[in-house]
Parts: structure tokens; C-alpha cells; sequence
């Protein structure tokens, strides 16, 4: 995570072989991912960019499907694995319903969820999201993260997600990294780096950082800059 | 291999739909095939029809007709109808725009005036380079678009795109009409062309043709299960294991080898490539694996109605396919302009 331009967008399609760095090496399973062909990385990773556009008319299930791409070629077509990967991917995020819908119907939870048994499709062991609740609300946020956080525990799959709301990210996180200006500033578990500290080191955000009432992770509470509640008070006297 | 994907990947059967469908499009394609070779000047009744294509007698008139004359320009009809659409379904898809198409977009004009040139340096006889001069001139026409549209404010939009075919279309227009004035003569034989037709066009220069057609038809084929994926966003094909520059690339091969091969046989018959894959995607949904190949069909069987059409309306005077194409895909662009934009 990190403040709006902090290049943690650019770092995770970097990651992803979308963007090649102008230096450096990314390397996957010890190799060089930038020399790797396409469908070897896809079998691998997956990348659920930030924003997705369905084509008009594909279904829920159709997309789904399309996260079996790098595992089929021109002479390997649709097998019976395939079937179940898309299957159980559309189990996992609660989609089974909705197989038929048109994607551009569904709300933005459950369109997001789709992306993510895209996604999930793929069986890849490392799976990159790019701000998967961005624009939803708070309990659909909740939903979200908390299906990422059951597969990567349940399923031991790394889970990559870029998000913006410090509080989800503490709640929801085993590890943080913090970004500004394209560096790395702040890295490890959510009660090491969301501290009064580095949130004011990496978004210059003054706030008191509390144990959640409910949880073993950190909340963060921004202090309000200015308060006019405080002055009324004062002017009474 | 197409058992398995009927029974596995129907996404609610639409698959399966599709190929139980395909009998009855492709009996479609062989009646109006039949009557588009049994209609004109003189109406030939369908069991002499299917008797010289079956059975011909050397001196049987109406079959000489038949075989000479009609059967050519109906197999015209397919390669070009089809083609253009499938050229109209890749573009569209691999744009994602779904106003883009190749006349529309500034090849086909290339690949006209490319064509004209080419005859008035050479003669109007022609020769098996012809397809590869409009192949030039449709990539040329295309870059002098995405140039144009990449330039405007906002740079590479659907509309931008679309102004952009109508500035280059309009300008290359101007240097075959200059072209024209300079050499009446050789011109003459073009006129009809230029309005886009399939009448009076030799078996040669569909022989000529015929690599393209099947090349680009068989490039685009392969191409379409990434188009699909391609469809979804340039970051998510990645992220699934396309190579997006190169598919690009591949694609555009395709559709400038299918809008070369077919200006070159029939001039630039416009909304072809607009219309028939938005009709294709009515009944398959947004999977080019069914596009593609719903296109080419539903292309063809298109392109001989509008033949058909186009000599019957006014018999016995016979209007420029292309005119008729035109006046089909109009309103069909202000549609999907209104609809979609």
C-alpha cells in the first residue's frame, strides 16, 4: 500500500510481466520472468488488474473460463479438468447462481468476485490483485478480503493485493509492504509497520493507531486537523 | 476433441446451441447460394442449377451460362462476404471498438487507391501482384488513420478513430478521382469497381486472391480464442498469457490480407465488416471461437442476398453491389453510434 502515485501499481504489473523495468530483473522461481514466455507465467501467476471491462454479452460462466487460457493450446482443447478448475472456482467465490448472468448485469461485488474466479481459475500458486475493492462498499470490501485472505490460508496460494484503505489492509494482511515515490519504505506485519510513525513517514497522515476492540491487528483513527465542535465552547463563554 | 468442448465448455449450452445451429445456417448458405445463381437476366429454374453444377452438358447453353458466368461471381460473393466480416469481427475485437471496421477505418480506401495507381502504371490487364499492391495500400491507409486519430486531442478513441477513416477515405478518394482526370481511359473499366461490385470480374483475379482469402481466413481462425481474451483489456490478457504485441500484429496481418483480397476482387464494398458481426454476436455472445466463424458464414449468405438484391430491384438494370451494402449498413452504423457511444 501507499499514497496515490506511489508507483505500487507499476511495482505489481511489474511483478506480473506486464511492464518490463528499465532496470533490474524480476525473477520467478529463481528465473528471470521477463525472458519467460507469456503462457509459462500464466500458468503460474495470475493478474487481476485494477478496473476490468467485461465485453458486452459474456457470461459469468464464459469468464470464468477464461482464466483456463494459458493451460490450453491449439491441440490441447477443453478437458474435464478445465471443467472442474472452473467449477471450483466459481464454488469458491459464491457464483455458482449466477453461472448464466451477463457480467455487465451483476453488481460491483459480485462482478468483482467473477474477476477474482477468473482469477482463481487460473490455479496459478501466485495470484496478484490490483485494488480488488476499489468503489464498493464497505461490506462488500469485507466480503472481498475476506474470501482473498480464506484462499490464501486455506489454499496456501501467495496473494498479492495493492490496496489503499490502511484499515483494511491491517485487518485484513499477514505482511504489509509500504510504498511512496516508487521506494519501499516500510515492511512486515501489520502491527510492526501501521504505526503513528510510518503512516506519517509514508502518507504524511497524522493518526493514533489502537488494537482493534475485536481483533489481534491494529485500527488506525486519522486526528482531525481541525474540529469546530472544540471551538463552540469556547465561544459560549 | 469438438465432442468434448460441446459437452464441457457450454456455457449454458451456448456452445452447444451454436453447433446445432450450424447445420441449419450452412443449409441456409447452399439455398441462397443456389437461387443467387438461378436469378437474373434470365431467371434459370433451381433443377437445371443444381444439373450443371452437378452434371454438365458442353452444350447445354444455360449450363455454360451457369458455369461461365453466375457460379463465378456466387463463390465471389462467399469469399468476400465472409471475409470482410470476419476482417469487420477482428478488428472490432482485437480495438475493442465496435465501430471499427475496414472500410471505415481508412484500408479499404488505401487498398483502392493503391489498386488504382497500380492499373494506371501498369495497364488496366493486371497481374497476381494485384492482391499484395492493395495489401500495401490497406496497411498504408491504416497507419495514415491510427496516425491521424493518435494525433487528434484525446488521441486513439472510437470517434477519433472513425473521423480520422473519414478525413483519410475522403483524401485518397480525391487522388483516385485526380488520377481519373489525368487518364480517362484506362478508368473507364475501373468506374464500376470503384463502387464496389462483383459483376464482370475475371476467375483469374480471384485465383489471384485466393492465397489471401485463405490465409487471412485461416490466421483469423486461430487468432480467435485470444481475441477473446484480448476483448477483456490489453493488462488481463497479459495477466492470462497473451502476447498482446504480437497477436496485434498477427491480427492485423489478417485483416489487411482479407480487405486486399477483396478490393482487389471486388472494390470496397462498405458496412460489409461493420454489420455481420454485431448480427453474429446476437445469436453467440461476446466468444470470437463462435464469432469468427459465424461471421464468415453469416457474411457470406449477406453478400449474396445483397447480389441477389441488387440485380433484381431494378432488373433488367443491375446497381453496384457496394451501393446496396451502403445502404443495408447506413443506418446500421447510426444504430450502433447511438447505441453504443
Amino acid at each position: 500500500m501507499g499514497p496515490n502515485g506511489c508507483g505500487k501499481s507499476t511495482l505489481l504489473k511489474t511483478l506480473a510481466r506486464v511492464i518490463k523495468p528499465s532496470t533490474g530483473t524480476v525473477e520467478l522461481d529463481g528465473r528471470p520472468i521477463h525472458a519467460l514466455p507469456t503462457r509459462e507465467v500464466a500458468r503460474r501467476l495470475a493478474l487481476l488488474p485494477q478496473g476490468p471491462v467485461a465485453p458486452e454479452g459474456l457470461r459469468v460462466r464464459e469468464l470464468v473460463a477464461q482464466g483456463r487460457f494459458p493451460h490450453r493450446t491449439l491441440l490441447r482443447q477443453w478437458s474435464p479438468a478445465d471443467t472442474a478448475a472452473v467449477a471450483v472456482a466459481m464454488d469458491r467465490t459464491n457464483l455458482a447462481e449466477l453461472a448464466e448472468a451477463p457480467v455487465e448485469g451483476l453488481s460491483g461485488g459480485q462482478r468483482q468476485r467473477a474477476w477474482i474466479a477468473m482469477a482463481l481459475a487460473q490455479e496459478t500458486p501466485i495470484l496478484l490483485l490490483d485494488e480488488p475493492t476499489t468503489f464498493l462498499d464497505l461490506k462488500v470490501q469485507v466480503d472481498i478480503l475476506t474470501l482473498l485472505s480464506r484462499i490464501a490460508h486455506e489454499e496456501g496460494r501467495t496473494v498479492v493485493v495493492v490496496l489503499h484503505e490502511i484499515n483494511m489492509a491491517a485487518a485484513f494482511a499477514d505482511r504489509i509492504v509500504m510504498m511512496a515515490g516508487g521506494r519501499i519504505l516500510a515492511e512486515g506485519a501489520p502491527r510492526e509497520v501501521v504505526t503513528p510513525e510510518t503512516l506519517d513517514r509514508v502518507f504524511g497522515l497524522a493518526a493514533d493507531v489502537l488494537p482493534a476492540p475485536r481483533g489481534r491487528y491494529p485500527v488506525c483513527i486519522p486526528a482531525r486537523q481541525f474540529d469546530p465542535l472544540q471551538r463552540l465552547p469556547t465561544a459560549a463563554e | 476433441m469438438t465432442a468434448h468442448a460441446a459437452t464441457h465448455a457450454g456455457p449454458g449450452g451456448r456452445r452447444a446451441a451454436a453447433l446445432a445451429g450450424a447445420p441449419l445456417l450452412l443449409g441456409l448458405l447452399v439455398l441462397v447460394f443456389l437461387w443467387h445463381i438461378a436469378v437474373g437476366a434470365k431467371p434459370i429454374p433451381l433443377g437445371t442449377v443444381l444439373a450443371a453444377l452437378t452434371a454438365p452438358e458442353p452444350g447445354n447453353f444455360d449450363h455454360v451460362v451457369i458455369r461461365d458466368l453466375r457460379l463465378p461471381r456466387a463463390v465471389y460473393a462467399v469469399a468476400v462476404g465472409a471475409s470482410l466480416s470476419v476482417a469487420g469481427a477482428l478488428i472490432q475485437g482485437v480495438t475493442r471498438n465496435p465501430l471499427a471496421e475496414p472500410g471505415l477505418l481508412g484500408l479499404m480506401a488505401g487498398a483502392s487507391v493503391a489498386v488504382v495507381l497500380w492499373v494506371a502504371l501498369q495497364g488496366p490487364g493486371g497481374s497476381a501482384a494485384l492482391p499484395l499492391v492493395a495489401a500495401l495500400g490497406a496497411l498504408g491507409g491504416a497507419a495514415l488513420v491510427w496516425g491521424l486519430a493518435g494525433a487528434a486531442p484525446g488521441g486513439v478513441q472510437p470517434l477519433s478513430l472513425i473521423l480520422a477513416g473519414a478525413a483519410v477515405t475522403a483524401f485518397l478518394g480525391a487522388i483516385v478521382t485526380l488520377a481519373h482526370l489525368l487518364d480517362e481511359q484506362s478508368f473507364q473499366s475501373l468506374r464500376v469497381w470503384l463502387n464496389g461490385t462483383l459483376s464482370g470480374r475475371s476467375w483469374e483475379v480471384f485465383l489471384w486472391g485466393l492465397p489471401w482469402f485463405a490465409g487471412g481466413l485461416a490466421l483469423a481462425f486461430v487468432l480467435a480464442r485470444q481475441v477473446t481474451a484480448l476483448a477483456m483489456g490489453e493488462e488481463v490478457a497479459a495477466g492470462l498469457g497473451v502476447d498482446v504485441a504480437r497477436l496485434k500484429a498477427l491480427a492485423l496481418a489478417a485483416v489487411v490480407a482479407l480487405t486486399a483480397a477483396s478490393v482487389a476482387l471486388a472494390g470496397p464494398l462498405g458496412f460489409v465488416g461493420l454489420v455481420i458481426p454485431h448480427a453474429a454476436r446476437l445469436f453467440v455472445g461476446a466468444d470470437y471461437r463462435l464469432i469468427v466463424p459465424v461471421s464468415a458464414v453469416i457474411g457470406a449468405i449477406y453478400l449474396l442476398g445483397v447480389d441477389i438484391l441488387a440485380r433484381v430491384a431494378l432488373a433488367p438494370l443491375e446497381i453496384a453491389t457496394g451501393l446496396v451494402t451502403a445502404l443495408a449498413g447506413g443506418p446500421v452504423f447510426v444504430w450502433l453510434v447511438r447505441a453504443r457511444l
